[in-house]
């Protein structure tokens, strides 16, 4: 985005986000009567409950045997046992898609990452011919439609003979990832301030000895969220998985879990197990990265 | 380190001035070296499929004809080659010519189903997501813990998400229809009719989405200077009044970017109805996205036809974000 945009949006404006956080207090508690303190947690609570319900019902369908899974009966227990998540982890090729997923979504994130630290930090700190052409083009990437990139990818990995492998879809995957992390990665170091790079050239330092020995040390929290996210994207991504991997061994999470539920005989006490076990690693990583995630999207999205 | 190395170098800068190239680089380079693995990625990984996606939208490749020849196996063991007759060829605007005429495809059913769907996510995103906020930026006990459960389904990997709900909206034994019944009304099929099927992928991805509106907006409330509702109040301002006069017009540069981002995000949505809905019934509940991966990836591939979708769904996303962003500059964006 061009210089248009405003810049009225401070990175810090979200709860607890970074190093600059000069928020403004919420507002001072006024008097609130009764029934509007009523209806205040009566609407929360309405919208937690259906925050929190899909996930709830999966997990108890997940406790229930297969006939009371697929009966139209409304009951939240049915000789609750865990069953199901030893036939998932046992009987199936499930642990063979978790470990693909861990390893392909890694590999992303390493990649991402590592492609794109300098290029952020470049892109916060210096002026110079080509960054706005390059930020218009970040943002352009974000737009892609998965539908325009897919078919071209996979006809050059079809003739590198690289189909039906995890490599091919981390490739994949980086298309993504790399302008993705560059432009989170300069929303962070947009708010760690410039005194300390002018402080480090006056005693000496280059532009690459301060990126690596002032700047990313600080950085650390805002590359560990931008590695949180983009291992999640990676790890929830199906299109492309379906799309390249053909078989059984190679497949990732969301193209395995759905051979769980074709068109007929769908296995419900396969995938609702395997779903809560996909969701647990994916909820802890979030939970750390999220105060921080918001933050450096909106950031990046308004300055330019 | 030369010119040809650095995709961004302005083309502005004339061939014949070398000094002031030099002095250029000599100031720059370091930035310049900072940004080349990161262009190295972009132009190899983005920029030369995206060129190969737009010129296979103006040929007929296919599953069919995508070799350049054709091996055969010789009784001796060795291989013959030879051109192969049938190999895929220009042929200009017939792509697009075919997709917006209705010729091959469904563009223009999928095309509404993708503006009903975007219109209808970003739409309950953007003002659910507010109310929370607004709800959420009050001070009262357990609003951390509220704000917390209000994530999750944020937290939730998407695909998973779209199961639970397939899940949910199973016409047979799903809790939606067992609701239904329970109290007196009649099952719906929820996934026989084109308008009930995109109604259970707009309510999962409703579901999947506010919590990300929540945040943001939240942040953005958050920065909006509290002397101004003061002010306000002491004017006699009443609370709508200071939501549409303070609180409104504080929020425009987050709710911008959010809405410019949740349009783009949803436009461009995978999972969820190709997990819901799987486009059923017959391929009536599309939108674009997935149109164009049934093209490319089922049946007869039809690998041109896809690119050819490609190409239009991103232009339209081109010209959609620039109108947006053109639109609120007239309106002038600073407030």
């Amino acid at each position: 985005m061009g210089e248009t945009v405003p810049q009225a949006i401070a990175p810090a404006a979200i709860d607890g986000a970074g190093p600059a956080d000069h928020r403004t207090p919420p507002p001072p508690r006024r008097e609130r009567s009764p029934l509007s303190s009523v209806a205040l947690h009566a609407t929360l609570l309405v919208a937690t409950f259906i925050a929190l319900f899909p996930v709830a019902w999966v997990f108890l369908a997940s406790l229930k045997p297969r006939a009371a899974i697929q009966s139209s009966e409304i009951e939240l227990f049915n000789s609750p046992s865990f069953d199901n998540y030893r036939a998932v982890l046992f009987d199936t090729s499930f642990p063979t898609w978790f470990v693909n997923s861990v390893v392909v979504a890694a590999f992303t994130m390493l990649i991402g990452i590592s492609m794109s630290a300098t290029a952020g930090y470049a892109l916060s700190r210096f002026n110079f011919p080509g960054k706005r052409q390059l930020m218009w083009t970040f943002l352009v990437t974000q737009m892609f439609p998965v539908a325009i990139l897919i078919v071209p990818i996979y006809t050059i990995m079809a003739d590198a003979g690289l189909i039906d492998t995890k490599l091919s879809l981390i490739i994949a995957y980086c298309t993504v990832a790399v302008p993705f992390c560059a432009w989170m990665m300069r929303g962070y170091f947009d708010t760690i301030p410039r005194e300390l790079d002018e402080a480090a050239a006056l005693d000496g330092l280059g532009p690459f000895a301060t990126f690596w020995r002032v700047i990313l040390p600080l950085a650390r929290p805002g590359i560990a969220v931008t590695a949180f996210y983009t291992f999640l994207t990676a790890w929830g991504e199906v299109a492309y998985a379906i799309a390249f991997i053909q078989s059984e061994e190679n497949l990732t999470l969301g193209a395995g879990m759905q051979q769980f539920v074709p068109q007929f005989n769908q296995r419900w006490e396969y995938l609702t197990p395997a779903a809560i076990m996909v969701m647990i690693p994916a909820g802890v990583v979030f939970f750390f990265a999220q105060r921080h995630l918001v933050a450096g999207l909106t950031a990046g999205g308004t300055k330019g | 380190m030369t010119a040809t190395e650095l995709p961004p170098a302005p083309r502005s800068r004339p061939l014949k001035e070398p000094s002031r190239f030099r002095r250029s680089l000599g100031r720059h380079w370091y930035a310049w070296a900072m940004v080349l693995p990161t262009v190295f990625v972009l132009a190899v990984l983005v920029m030369y499929p995206l060129v190969q996606g737009v010129w296979q939208s103006f040929t007929n490749l296919t599953e069919g004809n995508q070799q350049d020849v054709i091996c055969t196996k010789t009784l001796g063991g060795g291989e013959t080659c030879k051109d192969n007759p049938n190999q895929a060829e220009f042929v200009g605007l017939d792509n697009y010519v075919d997709l917006l005429t209705g010729e091959r495809g469904r563009f223009w059913e999928q095309f509404t189903n993708t503006l009903v769907w975007t219109v209808a996510c970003v739409f309950f995103h953007f003002t659910i997501g507010m109310s929370l906020a607004v709800l959420l930026q009050r001070r009262f006990k357990g609003r951390s813990l509220y704000r917390v459960l209000l994530i999750v389904p944020w937290a939730v990997p998407s695909f998973v998400s779209a199961f639970a709900w397939k899940f949910m909206f199973n016409q047979r034994f799903g809790l939606i229809n067992s609701t239904l019944e329970a109290i007196g009304l009649d099952p719906v099929e929820w996934f026989s009719h084109r308008w009930t099927a995109l109604f259970a992928c707009i309510v999962t991805n409703i579901w999947m989405g506010v919590p990300f509106m929540m945040v943001a907006l939240l942040g953005g409330l958050q920065s909006i200077n509290q002397d101004l509702y003061e002010a306000a109040s002491l004017d006699g301002a009443s609370p709508w009044q200071q939501f549409r006069n303070v609180t409104l017009p504080g929020l425009r540069p987050v709710s911008q970017t959010v809405v410019l981002l949740g349009t783009i995000w949803t436009f461009n949505m995978f999972p969820v109805i190709y997990f819901v809905s799987g486009g059923e019934p017959a391929g009536q509940s599309e939108i674009l996205v997935t149109g164009a991966f049934r093209a490319a990836f089922e049946g007869l591939r039809n690998y041109s036809l896809a690119a050819t979708y490609g190409v239009l769904i991103l232009s339209m996303l081109i010209v959609y974000a620039s109108v947006y962003r053109r639109a609120l500059r007239s309106q002038g964006e600073v407030f």
